[in-house]
């Protein structure tokens, strides 16, 4: 047999024997290892002496060193922990008590908690199953479409794969040769793209149907008003913030309420939790105002003149830039970035200006949230806008977003009762840790502030002290956790080990120049072989996880993508995306059976899988918007780093 | 009987040595932090801590194998595999672990042994500043492949016993990712407790039903 029919039997069997339900990474390096056997085999030299063992000792060393997957268990543990110590129903109920407003308020609610909690971990079976018994049954008892609340589950649970920092981007990472960080730019806005596009269907949905979701009964919308808070607002203002400002100013009157011991201290203590969305608010445009004026500059000068030439950024202020050529100028010039000399505040820039995706999809949530939701999604809106790419405008931006920010806060305190007090008092305790938490992850990691091993780190010792603050963490927990890291990283590294040593030994058989050269002689068109590569890899999702996919099938794609001119960053992208597709496709889509397994009797399977095919559709709309508009996922990348 | 605890021994070790390892990311993420404390408010970065990363991830993930293997944790495509009797599944995996597991970690482990002795002989080190030995990080492999070895025999003997009795043995209790949805639930406060109950009760049998596509849980539909 010639060596590269070897390689198409080495393919032909690997699809066979994965499907035979054999642990994949011990058959990649069974199959390797008996292939790389016959293809090293040399009739003179004794047995042992085969070169196919120094390739696969290599190979797992090369593994053991993989500088890409040492972030992985990092994050694994970060999202192990994260999912123990963040309270999910707390979260849920004072997200749905925010958003009781809006249409479909139940549904909305468990579309960002899953977005949130896709942020902190990547278990597609665990979200569904815990948002099932969360989520589904007060969707069902209040009368909703037993589709759109499937949909919803289902849609929203598979997005923890797709958004950073996700996993599966790392894998591809280092299967692609890619940067993670890079990776994980270009998948944010598709991922919140996505997310966005799932609730503007539910919403307008249940705005053109309203009997899909009903609203909620006048009494479950009502926030606890605990007597304490109750007796301020009684006795000083019904508007919670002056209230609390004259109680602490005067607190006699409240001090002397019998039976409430209500202290100063506490009072200090609320009057600081009622101003935590100004705060925030403060937070985001001084991190914002920091790195573009100071940090990015900072980094940049001594190679500003360098970086000013390569800079298109700037493109507009040409003679501005010629000023700036000179360093003694540019610093006089720092406090109104220099727009084009710094990639550094382009890219910070860049952060904000997809606003086109990003703050608008903040913008509902801000527009619906009456609370101190707003305050988040106008947090990440706030990033996104702070650093326009052309310095010029970053001071209008964010006079502007500065302005506009001040006005919802008067408008939200000026709404300020003691009902609301209460909702962001809850928001405050359940959402802001694990919110903070993704979001410096994020931020740390977007601006290229430190490696993503570093912010993985990072985002577990803080996922720890978050887990401990909430005092939902004991030693039995942090043990699973522990273990659970150590089984999830130990899965994903060895198959890699495996699918190492039987790529090598593929193209080493000559198997991938016969794909290549086939795949070419086809002669397709650069969109014709997307589509086709694209629509393999939605099929292999039906029967296979994102692990085998990603690291045995995808490989054999990416040495054709450059003769395509198709840049590996926006295929692996669209990879992810289709991936979500794949897993929300009846009648295999996991997601739809472990729902099965927490609803009521009477919710059938088929009633599931009708609610998931709208979501697979906008999955495929959203790819779509993605091929014809690359720049939703390459621009950011692109500014961060250059 | 006998067999069943020769069985757990070997998955005792197994998960012996993977937990036993498991924690080592803990001293990971220390270090880690530690050292972005260092080097960005400190200013002093440490060379080698590189190095020490990767040792500890290396170490971590190849003493995890058995320990994964012990409880089934590897990925398998069990699209087709969960529809089959236990015997079929049995006869299928003997093969399939003669077949291709004992050669190829087999393998792992020769090779890994002579990769070791030739490092240890040269007492290698690492390629940095401040040198580290690497030889014990080498000796990694080998003992990996030992244990994922031993583990390998002790699953080709389960799959004789479920061929001879037609069901599979039982496993080790231990964590596991649907643990998640009963701590979740037991400290909520929104939930009605018969949802609660039994979503607890029934998440893994809900874990593998979904796995299978529904075919074992088909009573469900």
């Amino acid at each position: 047999m010639s060596n590269p029919a070897l390689g198409l039997t080495m393919l032909c069997l690997i699809i066979v024997v994965i499907m035979l339900g054999f642990p994949t990474a011990f058959t990649l390096m069974g199959l390797g290892m008996v292939f790389g056997f016959i293809a090293f085999y040399d009739p003179a030299a004794p047995w042992l002496d085969n070169r196919v063992f120094d390739l696969m000792v290599q190979r797992a060393f090369g593994a053991m060193t993989n500088e890409t997957l040492l972030s992985i268990p990092l994050f694994v543990l970060m999202g192990y922990v994260m999912e123990r110590g963040a309270l999910v129903d707390k979260m849920f109920h004072s997200v749905q008590l925010a958003f009781r407003r809006v249409p479909g308020s139940l549904a909305v609610t468990t579309l960002i908690i899953c977005t949130f909690w896709g942020i902190a971990s990547g278990l597609v079976g665990a979200v569904v199953v815990l948002m099932g018994v969360i989520a589904m049954r007060p969707m069902l008892n209040a009368g909703y479409d037993t589709r759109l609340a499937a949909g919803v589950i289902t849609a929203g649970g598979t997005l923890g794969i797709l958004i950073p920092p996700s996993v599966m981007i790392i894998v591809y990472a280092a299967v692609a040769g890619q940067s993670v960080v890079k990776l994980y730019a270009a998948a944010i806005f598709p991922g919140f793209f996505l997310a966005f596009l799932y609730l503007v269907y539910v919403i307008g949905w249940a705005m053109l149907n309203p009997k899909v979701a009903p609203r909620l009964p006048i009494e479950q919308q009502r926030a606890i008003v605990t007597p304490w808070v109750a007796h301020i607002a009684a006795s000083y203002s019904p508007r919670m913030l002056p209230a609390l400002l004259q109680a602490i100013a005067s607190p006699a009157r409240a001090v002397r309420a019998p039976g409430l011991q209500i202290s100063w201290l506490r009072l200090v203590r609320a009057l600081m939790r009622a101003l935590v969305p100004l705060w925030l608010a403060l937070l985001c445009f001084g991190t914002a105002w920091w790195y573009v004026t100071i940090y990015s500059q900072k980094v940049d000068e001594p190679n500003t003149a360098a970086t000013q030439l390569s800079q298109p950024a700037g493109g507009g202020t040409v003679a501005a830039t010629g000023g700036l050529q000179e360093p003694p100028a540019q610093s006089g010039d720092l406090e109104a970035p220099p727009g084009g000399d710094e990639p550094k505040a382009a890219d910070s820039g860049d952060l904000q200006a997809p606003p086109g995706s990003e703050s608008e999809a903040s913008a509902p949530a801000a527009g619906a949230a009456p609370a101190g939701l707003q305050q988040m999604g106008g947090g990440s809106a706030v990033d996104e806008q702070k650093a326009p790419g052309i310095p010029e405008s970053f001071n209008l931006v964010f006079g502007l977003s500065a302005a506009f920010t001040l006005a919802l806060l008067v408008w939200y305190y000026v709404k300020f009762d003691a009902e609301q007090y209460e909702i962001l008092s809850m928001l405050v305790s359940s959402v802001m840790p694990l919110a903070t938490l993704t979001i410096v992850v994020l931020g740390v990691i977007l601006l290229g502030i430190t490696t993503a091993t570093e912010s993985a780190a990072v985002g577990a010792a803080g996922a720890f002290l978050m887990a401990f603050y909430a005092r939902t963490l004991d030693f039995q927990r942090i043990k699973e956790a522990v273990f659970l890291t150590a089984k999830t990283t130990s899965m994903v590294c060895w198959l890699f080990v495996g699918s190492a040593l039987f790529s090598a030994v593929f193209a080493l058989l000559g198997g991938q120049r016969l794909v290549e050269e086939w795949v070419l002689s086809m002669d397709l068109t650069s969109l014709q072989f997307m589509l086709l590569s694209q629509a393999i890899i939605f099929v292999l999702g039906w029967p296979l996880e994102w692990t085998e996919i990603i690291v045995i099938f995808v490989p054999i794609f990416l040495p054709l993508l450059a003769h395509f001119q198709i840049d590996p960053m926006l295929w692996g992208v669209l990879v992810f995306v289709n991936l979500q597709a794949a897993f929300l496709s009846p009648p295999v889509a996991m997601s739809a059976f472990y729902l099965k397994g927490v609803c009521p009797p009477h919710v059938t399977i088929n009633q599931i899988f009708a609610g998931m095919m709208p979501y697979m559709l906008i999955v495929i709309l959203c790819m779509v918007i993605m091929y014809v508009w690359p720049g939703l996922t390459l621009w950011l990348p692109k500014f961060l780093y250059g | 009987m006998n067999t069943q605890r020769l069985l757990h021994t070997v998955d005792r070790i197994s998960t012996f040595a993977g937990k036993a390892c498991a924690w080592l990311i803990i001293v990971l993420m220390l270090v880690v932090v530690v050292e972005v404390f260092k080097r960005y408010i400190l200013n002093a970065p440490t060379g080698f801590i590189y190095d020490v990363n990767n040792m500890l991830y290396g170490t971590l993930f190849m003493m995890g194998g058995a320990y994964t293997l012990a409880h089934d944790g590897h990925v398998r495509g069990d699209f087709f595999y969960g529809r089959f009797q236990p015997r079929t599944q049995a006869w299928l995996d003997l093969l399939l672990y003669v077949l291709f597991f004992l050669p190829g970690i087999g393998a792992l482990t020769w090779a890994g042994w002579t990769y070791f002795n030739e490092s240890l002989a040269m007492k290698e080190q690492t390629f940095n500043a401040t040198p580290l030995p690497l030889y014990p990080f080498k000796f990694v492999i080998p003992i990996a492949g030992v244990v994922v070895m031993l583990q390998g025999i002790a699953e080709i003997i389960r799959c004789v016993v479920c061929i001879r009795t037609g069901v599979w043995t039982p496993r080790l209790k231990d964590a596991e990712e649907m643990d998640v949805v009963g701590q979740q639930l037991a400290n909520s406060e929104y939930v009605d407790d018969d949802a609660r109950r039994e979503a607890i009760e029934r998440a893994h049998s809900i874990d593998e039903a979904a796995h299978q596509r529904g075919a074992a849980g088909k009573e469900l539909t």
